[in-house]
């Protein structure tokens, strides 16, 4: 059967911002199968509100939109593309809940589309548990004993029936928001009620746990002509309890025989016939029950997932790409294997490697947060390693996962130390009180999932516990346990060798994974001993990954690292390299913005001739899509594994700028072991980031910055807080991404901050900068060649200073700069790009108070905005930098992007950004010098107000056009938003206002209800919002009271999904968004009409 | 245990040895499947084969008796990138190492079973030695070089049974009156598990049975059992099949015969087709197999080092029904007029994927 040709025109749906349990692997899959459509001649229209995916780079779609995802924008745009199909299945939930959304709206009937991959009812089937549960019941497959509920007394009734612990599941939520095991009747309640309210439908599943039971997953494809293949097992490390997305998995899988592997595999197929998705990937999730074999099926995802995107990565097998063709009509056997070209793709890849993912978390962001993981997922990136055997590829993920460990222990880090100490001493005995609470917090940490848990396994071995103790403690499989304990043995050979360690014993540590720093810390050596004598024996070998386990030849690009005797990666072609470092794991403040730069600097270099190599330990994201670059290295990003890459494909240089901090710390460490680093130097990047010579260089230049000073006792904190003035931003210096950063407004403040950092007894000495208080921010992204300078793009922040600019939205052209002020900022940053050499990209960030321009920071470096200066402007920034640092004159690169550049901008630009808050049910929601969001969206359109109005819907917070607004605000607030309500009243909103705000506003003259705080009675502020009697809610929050008001109405206008504002210059955003939407309605153009337009 | 893998093309691989110790010839073979190396390790078929497991974990989930294809192992050896030391499984397990050792069977770990795979890939398979304790590999080297080829000699009469027997499942024979009389080459008991499982009365002869002995069970069907190394030098058996065809053609009431894997190269012979070596012969549970009546592709189990020369059927009485579809090869065929068929790869599965077993219940409607 070939494709299909009643098609002309398909649109795919992307999956929007980055949010917990959906990253950037469905940026990875969109772009692949845009990429496969567009290869076959469709005209492929995109949407997608994330400017920072490489899949709405305008090459990528005929018509690329970046809008809000919601069904009337949608459709507005099926209306104006008129395609034949939607392709719902690569989009993540997002795009199959909006696809849901359309079907039900009529406006697929309306328009005569298609949804190609997976149909309505199957969607629905694999959506709504309950369907699921009959669907597989019907089809013989076996599902743990559930039933649903829709009010409080229904769940309880069905809990009677199945008993604790057992499992609650909203319908239709991503990621398993609202999930969780219930142990006891008291935990009951509050549980099922989270669940009810998480749930659009409030509709909760509840079930029969299966926690502590092996859990399996499969990765299936299906063509229109019902053949269906296995792409790969994945096997969860963690038991089931902990979600899948949280867990340490491994693939394939590896306590499962040969029966076991084929009942699911039946299994998986019967599931996927049953729910009918016609063609494309699914995941379906069992669980295994250890004591009797039983299978049960937990869920299955009609569509390419997280899971899918590590299949591929893991196997070298282009699920997305596949799915793609599959859709529109290819069957498996007319596809030609990618890796291998001859085999077709209608088989099962097989692989002679392990492969090893772990999560990464973001809890250092969200301290007051429950840390215990469940089936809530609550990580925000992870860690791929590739390696010969288990223990290999696990010690290489944990080293990749830079938390700051380098493999399973033995580097002095974490508790390590102390285990190390108590296992050392001559008689480690039960009675030693000291060794007793030792091993008590680690079997507390074995029992209760938690993510040190693998640390933990290791520490229990080191203290003498056994596989079955810890297999009956964690429930971690005993074959995963004796692999660790193979490690314990080995170290425990290393350190008592030392010194007199022989080389069969380090071959044997580097076949283990260990990395030469633990063999360093565990025999005295240094680590360059350690690394000259394994170059000298038994240099580091490159293995394929080829689908095939070597059957078949294959000239795929993708390598990984490890000690055996033959090498694939050589001979090396002729040409001339360059390295590009990635960025890791996905975390907070370091994601798919950075991978976004990577890979175009990939792109970029390749077409300037150069041959390029990427590598990189996320298998997320399009920089490990093999043929994003000539070779992908699919590597830890540590000194030791990407010096072993240098070493063995002697680039001409390096490019670490692009990659986020990740790369940017291995730079100094590179340069000493003889790489070349590309574009800015790294004394640059060093003195830009050493506070005393970059002001002094900012003195030197006369660019006003604020004062700023040191401190590392309380009392010096008081005299230069004193000596700056108050407000003071303080942080610890050697964090990043805001860590512990927070604005204090007078000495009792102060004291308290320095008294909490002394406690905590990191990151000294502190930092303290006098803070602009109600100065605007404004990011200016630019590029030199070290003799001109590009201004890229000037960002005035919409949130004042003090919120770190990776939280706030911000405008691209500014809206309220004078001329003054913007010349200030070119001067500036064509001063700082010359003085600091800069060769490639920066970002610095400004001030502005009073028309005067402070320099907050700058940072030669890719930022996290260069792809939304991207979108916004048409000039992809990072290509043109990465052609910069290589050498070729910033004219030349730019020359391209004259046209669109001479002529000026008649839109606007805005990115907003979303936050995991419904994901940390304890934390509060405000923003503050710490970053905490996770993804970012775009509105374009013709002027400030729409643009915001319309990014604000992309986020999931659309302003409502009518209805009652809360006011509740800090005293020092109240003033300044007299106008802001004014504004509201006289668009026709009712107003609501908690007592001294309503207070306040009514002797003003405004016309505001009052209404309850909660200690006086009901119903009260929480009522109103609860009842749905409010559509926006402006509160500024009252410093650090915990669990105040405040923060009660933030939790619950989140759970209620009101959108919630929660700074005045929000509110103001909000006002203008909102009178200028009812001036005009949104425009949609695609990105090509506005470059085209602009080109005009 | 220090343990060397020596092969005739003068490659050595030195690991340490894991089960019996001791030396061990063989044709070094490698095997793709990522589970299900007990099936393989007692697989008949592997009779004289040294073979290489190309997922670099085995023995993970132990060993168990229900996954026995016979009643022992016979690979000559067994190679991987590690075999463990612990097993796990729901079913309590044996250890693969004291499995090993109770049935004598050589193994190696340790190496680099990648390029170990890669060099026979691009040379071909060859003989080859694995030697425990401290060995010349020069030694071992020339050792190899002077062992004899598989390529014709008769393997099939190492493995086949000694006198006929019934095929009892949990202690039964089949219950319905469908005789099946399965010629035994080497065959894996899933083969008989699948049809017993589906009513037959199974009876295995030795391979040498004559058509006599064969018809004096009054079968209602034949199967063709699988088994090791070239068809070729099976000629007795090619014989009898070519005698049973003969019969079929000419009996009023034709009972089906059902070929597999090696009973699918000697029904070729048998029918005037002729047999030669693959290169690096195929050895998974992947491979992709199209069906030629349907279009569809099935993912089949393989395990053979010959295949049947498309060709050399273009005149007979012949129809090809399944191909390979990573190298086109002969995977299936059947008689034109007689319900007679067989296949190349292994619908019993066992270790592998189930999509093939609808010829079972092809073979068994045939009978019925």
């Amino acid at each position: 059967m070939p494709k299909r040709t009643d098609i002309k025109t398909i649109l795919v749906i992307g999956s929007g911002p980055i949010v917990i349990g959906q990253a950037c692997e469905f940026d990875y899959s969109g772009a692949q199968a845009v990429k496969a459509l567009k290869a076959e001649g469709y005209r492929v229209v995109l949407i997608n509100s994330n400017p920072a995916t490489i899949m709405t780079d305008p090459e990528f779609a005929d018509a690329t939109y970046v809008e809000p995802l919601i069904p009337s924008m949608v459709e507005r745009i099926i209306e104006k593309e008129k395609p034949q199909a939607i392709l719902p299945t690569l989009g993540g939930q997002t795009a199959l809940n909006l696809a849901v959304e359309l079907s039900e709206r009529g406006s697929l009937k309306k328009y005569n589309v298609e949804l190609i991959g997976a149909k309505l009812p199957a969607i629905q089937k694999a959506e709504d548990r309950e369907l699921f549960k009959k669907t597989m019941v019907k089809a013989g497959l076996e599902v743990p004993q559930s039933g649903t509920a829709h009010t409080l007394a229904e769940a309880e009734a069905v809990s009677e029936k199945i008993g604790f612990p057992l499992i609650i599941r909203p319908s239709f939520t991503l990621g398993g928001v609202g999930s969780a095991t219930v142990y006891t009747r008291e935990e009951f309640t509050a549980a099922a009620l989270r669940g009810l309210d998480a749930s659009p439908i409030s509709e909760i599943l509840l079930e029969e746990s299966v926690i502590g039971w092996k859990e399996f997953e499969l990765e299936v494809m299906r063509d229109k002509s019902d053949q269906c293949v296995i792409i790969c097992s994945i096997e969860n490390f963690d038991p089931m309890g902990v979600h899948t997305g949280d867990s340490l998995t491994v693939a394939p899988s590896q306590t499962l025989s040969d029966p076991d592997l084929q009942r699911m595999r039946d299994q998986a197929f019967v599931c996927m016939r049953a729910i009918g998705v016609e063609t494309g990937g699914s995941n379906v999730q069992f669980a295994l029950d250890p004591k009797t074999g039983r299978i049960v099926i937990i869920e299955m995802n009609p569509r390419v997932s997280r899971s899918s995107a590590l299949a591929s990565k893991a196997t070298g097998f282009p699920i997305a790409k596949m799915a793609a063709l599959l859709a529109v009509g290819y069957r498996l056997d007319e596809i030609p294997n990618d890796i291998t070209k001859k085999t077709p793709a209608c088989f099962e890849p097989v692989i002679d490697y392990v492969v090893t993912k772990i999560p990464r978390f973001a809890f250092d962001k969200f301290t007051e947060g429950d840390q215990t993981l469940n089936t809530s997922m609550k990580s925000v990136g992870e860690v791929m390693a590739i390696g010969r055997t288990f223990r290999e590829s696990l010690q290489k993920a944990l080293r990749g996962l830079e938390i700051g460990r380098m493999g399973l222990g033995a580097d002095n880090k974490g508790l390590s130390a102390r285990v190390d100490a108590a296992v050392a001493k001559p008689l480690p005995s039960q009675a030693d009180p000291e060794f007793a609470a030792l091993k008590q917090s680690i079997v507390h940490k074995l029992r209760v999932p938690n993510c040190d848990q693998i640390f933990c396994i290791k520490y229990a071995f080191q203290l003498g516990m056994s596989v079955e103790e810890i297999n009956q403690i964690s429930s971690v499989d005993p074959w995963f346990l004796s692999q660790i304990q193979m490690i314990v043995d080995l170290e425990k050979d290393i350190r008592s060798a030392g010194k007199k360690m022989t080389r069969d014993l380090l071959q044997r540590a580097k076949r283990d994974g260990f990395s030469d720093m633990q063999i360093a810390y565990l025999t005295g050596w240094g680590v360059d001993k350690i690394k000259e004598m394994r170059r000298k024996h038994f240099p580091v070998t490159y293995k394929r990954v080829d689908t095939c386990a070597a059957e078949f030849p294959a000239d795929t690009p993708y390598f990984y690292s490890t000690y055996e005797t033959e090498d694939e990666s050589l001979p090396l072609s002729k040409k001339k390299r360059v390295v590009v470092l990635g960025g890791g794991p996905n975390r907070i403040g370091q994601g798919i913005e950075f991978d976004y730069c990577c890979v175009h600097a990939a792109w970029a270099l390749k077409e300037a001739g150069y041959e390029t190599i990427m590598v990189n330990c996320n298998p997320e994201t399009v920089s490990t899509d093999y043929d994003t670059s000539d070779q992908l290295f699919f590597e830890p990003l540590t000194l030791e594994d990407v010096d072993n890459i240098m070493d063995r494909v002697k680039p001409i240089g390096t490019i670490v700028q692009f990659g986020g901090q990740t790369p940017l710390n291995l730079a100094r460490p590179l340069l000493n072991a003889g790489a070349k680093i590309l574009g800015t130097s790294a004394d640059s990047i060093d003195l830009a980031e050493d506070r005393e010579h970059f002001g002094a260089l900012l003195k030197r230049l006369k660019i006003p910055h604020p004062a700023h000073g040191v401190a590392r006792t309380v009392q010096e904190a008081e005299t230069v807080g004193e000596a700056l003035g108050y407000p003071v931003m303080v942080r610890p210096s050697y964090v990043l991404g805001g860590r512990a950063m927070e604005v204090v407004y007078d000495t009792i403040q102060m004291t308290d901050y320095m008294k909490r950092a002394l406690d905590a007894g990191a990151g000294l000495p502190i930092l303290l900068d006098r803070f602009l208080e109600g100065a605007k921010e404004v990011d200016v992204d630019a590029i030199s060649d070290g003799k001109e300078v590009f201004i890229g793009g000037i960002m005035e922040h919409i949130e004042e200073a003090g919120i770190h600019s990776g939280d706030s939205a911000c405008v691209l052209p500014p809206f309220s700069l004078n001329k003054k002020v913007l010349q200030d900022l070119e001067q500036y940053t064509y001063l700082l790009a010359k003085s600091l050499k800069v060769k490639g990209l920066m970002n610095i960030q400004y001030a502005v108070r009073d028309n005067t321009v402070y320099v907050l920071e700058a940072n030669p470096r890719a930022s996290r905005t260069i792809p939304f200066v991207s979108k916004a402007t048409g000039v992809p920034l990072a290509k043109v930098a990465a052609k910069v640092m290589v050498g070729i004159p910033l004219k030349e690169c730019l020359a391209p992007y004259k046209k669109m550049m001479a002529k000026t901008k008649n839109w606007f630009s805005v990115k907003e950004v979303v936050f995991p808050w419904l994901r940390f049910p304890e934390v509060d929601v405000v923003l503050g010098p710490e970053m905490r969001s996770t993804g970012e969206v775009m509105g374009i359109d013709s002027s400030y107000g729409l643009s915001f109005a319309k990014s604000q819907a992309a986020a999931g917070a659309a302003l409502p056009k009518e209805g009652t607004i809360l006011f509740s605000l800090r005293p020092r607030d109240r003033a300044q938003a007299l106008p802001i309500a004014k504004s509201f009243l006289s668009m026709g909103y009712q107003l609501l206002g908690t007592d001294g705000t309503a207070r306040f506003l009514n002797e003003n003259g405004l016309n505001v209800e009052a209404v309850k705080k909660i200690a006086e009675g009901r119903p009260n502020v929480l009522d109103v919002i609860k009842n749905k009697e409010v559509t926006l809610i402006v509160n500024s929050p009252d410093g650090r009271r915990a669990r105040s008001d405040g923060y009660h109405i933030r939790r619950t206008a989140l759970r209620q999904n009101v959108p919630i504002v929660t700074t005045l210059s929000a509110a103001r955003a909000v006002v203008e968004g909102l009178q200028k939407s009812r001036e005009k309605p949104w425009q949609i153009h695609s990105l090509q009409d506005l470059y085209n337009q602009q080109r005009a | 245990m220090k343990a060397t893998l020596a092969l005739e093309t003068g490659q050595v691989f030195v690991g340490r040895s894991f089960g019996s110790e001791k030396e061990t010839e063989g044709e070094v073979v490698f095997c793709t499947a990522m589970t299900g190396y007990q099936e393989i390790l007692t697989d008949p078929s592997y009779q004289g084969q040294i073979v290489v497991m190309t997922y670099p974990h085995i023995g993970n989930y132990g060993i168990h008796d229900n996954l026995n294809e016979s009643k022992k192992p016979y690979v000559a050896g067994f190679v991987a990138r590690e075999f463990s030391q612990r097993a796990s499984h729901w079913q309590p397990p044996e250890k693969l190492e004291k499995f090993m050792k109770k049935h004598g069977v050589v193994g190696i770990h340790d190496i680099d079973t990648r390029a170990l795979t890669r060099h026979l890939r691009t040379l071909g398979v060859c003989q080859g030695i694995v030697a425990t304790g401290d060995r010349s590999p020069k030694d071992l080297v020339s050792q190899a070089k002077k062992m004899p080829k598989m390529a014709g000699t008769d393997l099939v009469k190492k493995v086949t049974c000694s006198s006929a027997y019934d095929w009892k499942e949990n202690g039964e024979t089949g219950s319905s009156q469908r005789n099946v009389v399965v010629m035994d080459f080497g065959v894996k008991h899933n083969i008989l598990r699948s049809l017993s499982q589906r009513g037959c009365v199974v009876k295995v002869v030795p391979a040498k049975a004559s058509v006599n002995d064969i018809l004096a069970h009054h079968p209602d069907g034949i199967m063709l059992s699988n088994g090791p190394g070239d068809p070729s030098a099976v000629t007795y058996a090619i014989d009898t099949i070519r005698a049973l065809v003969s019969h079929v053609s000419n009996s009023q009431k034709p009972f089906p015969i059902f070929g597999i894997c090696l009973g699918h190269q000697l029904l070729a012979q048998a029918l005037g087709g002729k047999t030669y070596k693959l290169k690096f012969g195929h050895r998974g549970a992947n491979h992709p197999v199209k069906d030629l009546t349907t279009g569809k592709v099935e993912v089949t189990t393989q395990n053979h080092g010959f295949a049947v020369d498309m060709d050399s059927l273009s005149d007979k009485e012949v129809e090809l029904t399944h191909i390979n579809l990573n190298d086109n090869t002969l995977e299936g065929l059947r008689h034109k007029h007689l319900p007679i068929f067989s296949v190349q790869y292994h619908p019993e599965a066992f270790p592998g994927p189930h999509d093939a077993s609808y010829l079972f219940d092809r073979f068994i409607g045939n009978v019925s």
